[in-house]
C-alpha cells in the first residue's frame, strides 16, 4: 500500500521562529515532502486589507531558508501556503523572492518552482454579483452587496487542494502558494498518491499546527505524519513531546466551532467516526475519516476594509471615588466629546474606554462585578477617516478624564493621571468584511499557477 | 451548596478558548481523566443555557455545543459582536475569555 511521509516544522510559517533541531530530527527520517502554512485570520484584518504583514521577514527568511535546504538535500519537494500571513499576491512575490535570495546564497542546483496567486480584485468581485453568482454570508453574515465590496480594500480566494496537486504533478519542486486551507497544503500530494479526499484533508487537518497536536504543550517543534489510505501516524519529533489519542484528538477541535467537520472548497471532511490509538511511545493513530462532497464547490473569500484612522491614549486613576464613579466620568467625557465633535454615528467617529482592572479583556463578556480596584488602567482608542481630527478627540477623550466633572471629587487637580500627555498613532483600523463563500465550476478556477526555473548555482558563479 | 465542592478548574486539565473562524470564539474544556469528564458531562453544569447565563448573553449567541467524547471535551462557540480585530477589539485572539467557567461548581 502507498504510504508517504510528510515533516511539518511550524504551524504559521515566520510568526516566531521555527526550532531547528526537532526539524533535522525529523529529516533524518527521510519524508518525502516537507510542508507548513503561513497563515491567519487571528492576526487581525489590518496586514491582509493594508496588505502588510504580521511576521517579520528576518523570521521568514529564517524558516524558508531552513526548510528550502533541507528539502533540496533530501530532493523533495517543499510547499508553503498561505505566504507572509495573508496569502496575497505581495506575499506570493515576497516568499518567491526570499527562496530565490536563499538559493542564490547557496549556490544550490537548479529546481523548478511553482506560485500560485489566490488574490482576487474588487472589480472581478463584484462582476461575479453582477452576472448573478452569489457571494454568500458565513457564520450568520448576510450575502455580500455592492456596498459591501465597496468597503473591502483586499480580497483573497482560500485554495483547497487542487491548484497545488496540479504544480506538484507539473513537477513543482517548491511551490509557494497564496491563501490557502491549511490542510490542503498536506492533502495536495497525498491526492497524487491516489488517496482518498477523506484521508488526504484528514491528515492536513491533523498535522497543520505541527506540534501543537501534541503534548506537552510547545509551539514550533516538528512533527513527521506516515499516511496511508485511512492510516495516519503522527509522530512528535521533539524527544520531550509525545502524539497521543487525547493530544491528537483534542487538535482536531481547536480553533473551529463544529469538531466534526472541515470544510474545504471541494467539500468536507466528517470526523464524527475517527479512531485514536497509541501506537508507540510518540505516535498515534487516527483513522475513520469520510468525506462529503459539496453539490458545487465553494470557494471562500476573506476580505478587509478600513474603517479609519487610530489613536490612543493611556490613562490611569488611583481616586477611590473616580474609580467608583467611572461610568459617571466616561459618561461625562463622552457626552463632551458629542457637543464639540457631533454625534459620533453622523459625524464619523468613535471613541473607546478600554477599562484594564475592570473588564479590559472582556469587555462586555465579563461577569464579574466591578471590584473595588486600587487602580484602573485606560486605554481610549478613538477612530476617524480623519488621523488629524482624530487625534483632537483623542486628546480630548483622554483630557476629559482628567477634567472629569464628579460631585463630591476632592482632587480637584486633576482626576486622573496621564501615564504621558501625548496621543500615540495607531495602525489604521480595519473590519473583516467578506467572510463568505462562492460557488465555482472548477475548484482551480480562481487561482493563478505560474512556473519558475530559480538556479542558485548560476547567479553564486555570475 | 455542598461545602468544598470542585470546581471545573480543579477537574479539566485544558481550560480554553480561542478564535474559530474571524466571527466566533470558541471554548475547550478537556478532561485528561475520563471520570473527571464523565462526571461534569453527568452533571450537566456545563449546558449551552448555563454558559449563556455565565457570560450574561443570549443564548442565540452560543451558536454550537458539543461533547467531543473522543477527546474527553465539551466544546461551546460563542459568535462575536463584532469580527475579530475590528476597532475596540480587547482580545485579537480570543485567547482570554475562559477564565469564568473556572470557577464553574460541580457537583
Amino acid at each position: 500500500m502507498t504510504e508517504v511521509s510528510i515533516l511539518c516544522p511550524t504551524g504559521h510559517l515566520g510568526f516566531t521562529p521555527l526550532e531547528k533541531a526537532s526539524f533535522l530530527a525529523g529529516c533524518e527520517l527521510k519524508p518525502d515532502f516537507i510542508i507548513a502554512d503561513s497563515g491567519s485570520c487571528d492576526i487581525g484584518p489590518y496586514p491582509l486589507g493594508a496588505d502588510g504583514q504580521a511576521s517579520p521577514v528576518a523570521w521568514q527568511r529564517h524558516d524558508l531558508e531552513i526548510m528550502l535546504l533541507a528539502a533540496r538535500r533530501l530532493g523533495v519537494p517543499m510547499i508553503v501556503g498561505s505566504a507572509s500571513d495573508t496569502g496575497t499576491d505581495r506575499g506570493v512575490d515576497q516568499f518567491a523572492a526570499l527562496i530565490r535570495e536563499i538559493a542564490a546564497e547557496h549556490g544550490l542546483a537548479p529546481f523548478r518552482m511553482a506560485t500560485i496567486k489566490s488574490e482576487q480584485t474588487r472589480e472581478a468581485m463584484l462582476a461575479r454579483l453582477q452576472s448573478g453568482v452569489p457571494i454568500s454570508g458565513l457564520d450568520g453574515r448576510a450575502d455580500a452587496d455592492p456596498a459591501v465590496l465597496a468597503r473591502t480594500d483586499r480580497i483573497v480566494a482560500v485554495m483547497g487542494a487542487e491548484p497545488i496537486a496540479a504544480a506538484l504533478r507539473e513537477g513543482a519542486e517548491v511551490v509557494i502558494a497564496g491563501r490557502a486551507s491549511d490542510c490542503a497544503l498536506f492533502a495536495a500530494p497525498l491526492l497524487n498518491a491516489g488517496m482518498s479526499p477523506a484521508t488526504a484533508y484528514y491528515a492536513g487537518k491533523l498535522m497543520e499546527c505541527a506540534s501543537f497536536c501534541c503534548e506537552p504543550f510547545m509551539g514550533k517543534e516538528s512533527i513527521l505524519g506516515r499516511i496511508r489510505e485511512d492510516d495516519i501516524r503522527v509522530t512528535a519529533m521533539h524527544p520531550g513531546q509525545r502524539c497521543t489519542p487525547a493530544s491528537l484528538a483534542s487538535h482536531a477541535m481547536y480553533e473551529r466551532r463544529n469538531p466534526y467537520r472541515e470544510y474545504v472548497a471541494s467539500g468536507y471532511v466528517d470526523m464524527s467516526n475517527c479512531r485514536y490509538e497509541q501506537v508507540d511511545e510518540r505516535t498515534t493513530r487516527a483513522s475513520g475519516a469520510t468525506f462529503v462532497p459539496a453539490a458545487r464547490p465553494m470557494v471562500k473569500l476573506e476580505g478587509a476594509g478600513k474603517v479609519g484612522e487610530r489613536r490612543l491614549a493611556v490613562v490611569g486613576i488611583r481616586d477611590p471615588y473616580t474609580i467608583e464613579n467611572i461610568d459617571k466620568a466616561i459618561a461625562w467625557a463622552r457626552a463632551r466629546l458629542a457637543e464639540r465633535f457631533g454625534p459620533p454615528e453622523q459625524a464619523g467617529w468613535q471613541v473607546f474606554y478600554h477599562l484594564y482592572g475592570r473588564n479590559g479583556v472582556m469587555g462586555d463578556l465579563e461577569p464579574s462585578p466591578p471590584a473595588r480596584a486600587h487602580e484602573l488602567g485606560i486605554v481610549v482608542e478613538t477612530v476617524c477617516q480623519d488621523g488629524k481630527r482624530g487625534e483632537e478627540i483623542c486628546a480630548l477623550a483622554a483630557r476629559n478624564l482628567f477634567y472629569a466633572r464628579l460631585a463630591e471629587v476632592k482632587g480637584t487637580a486633576g482626576t486622573a493621571a496621564l501615564m504621558a500627555d501625548e496621543v500615540l498613532v495607531g495602525k489604521p483600523g480595519y473590519e473583516w468584511t467578506l467572510n463568505h463563500v462562492t460557488p465555482v465550476k472548477d475548484p482551480a478556477e480562481l487561482f493563478r499557477t505560474s512556473f519558475h526555473t530559480v538556479d542558485g548555482s548560476a547567479r553564486k558563479a555570475a | 451548596m455542598i461545602p468544598n465542592m470542585p470546581r471545573l478548574c480543579d477537574l479539566a486539565s485544558t481550560i480554553r478558548s480561542k478564535n474559530a473562524g474571524v466571527d466566533h470564539i470558541t471554548f475547550d474544556v478537556i478532561f485528561r481523566d475520563r471520570a473527571n469528564f464523565e462526571r461534569v458531562r453527568d452533571a450537566k453544569v456545563l449546558t449551552p443555557e448555563s454558559v449563556a447565563a455565565l457570560y450574561r448573553i443570549p443564548r442565540e449567541r452560543i451558536t454550537d455545543f458539543v461533547v467531543f467524547e473522543p477527546a474527553n471535551a465539551i466544546k461551546f462557540t460563542i459568535k462575536r459582536d463584532r469580527p475579530s480585530g475590528s476597532p475596540g477589539e480587547h482580545d485579537v485572539f480570543g485567547s482570554q475569555q475562559y477564565a469564568p467557567l473556572f470557577g464553574v461548581e460541580v457537583p
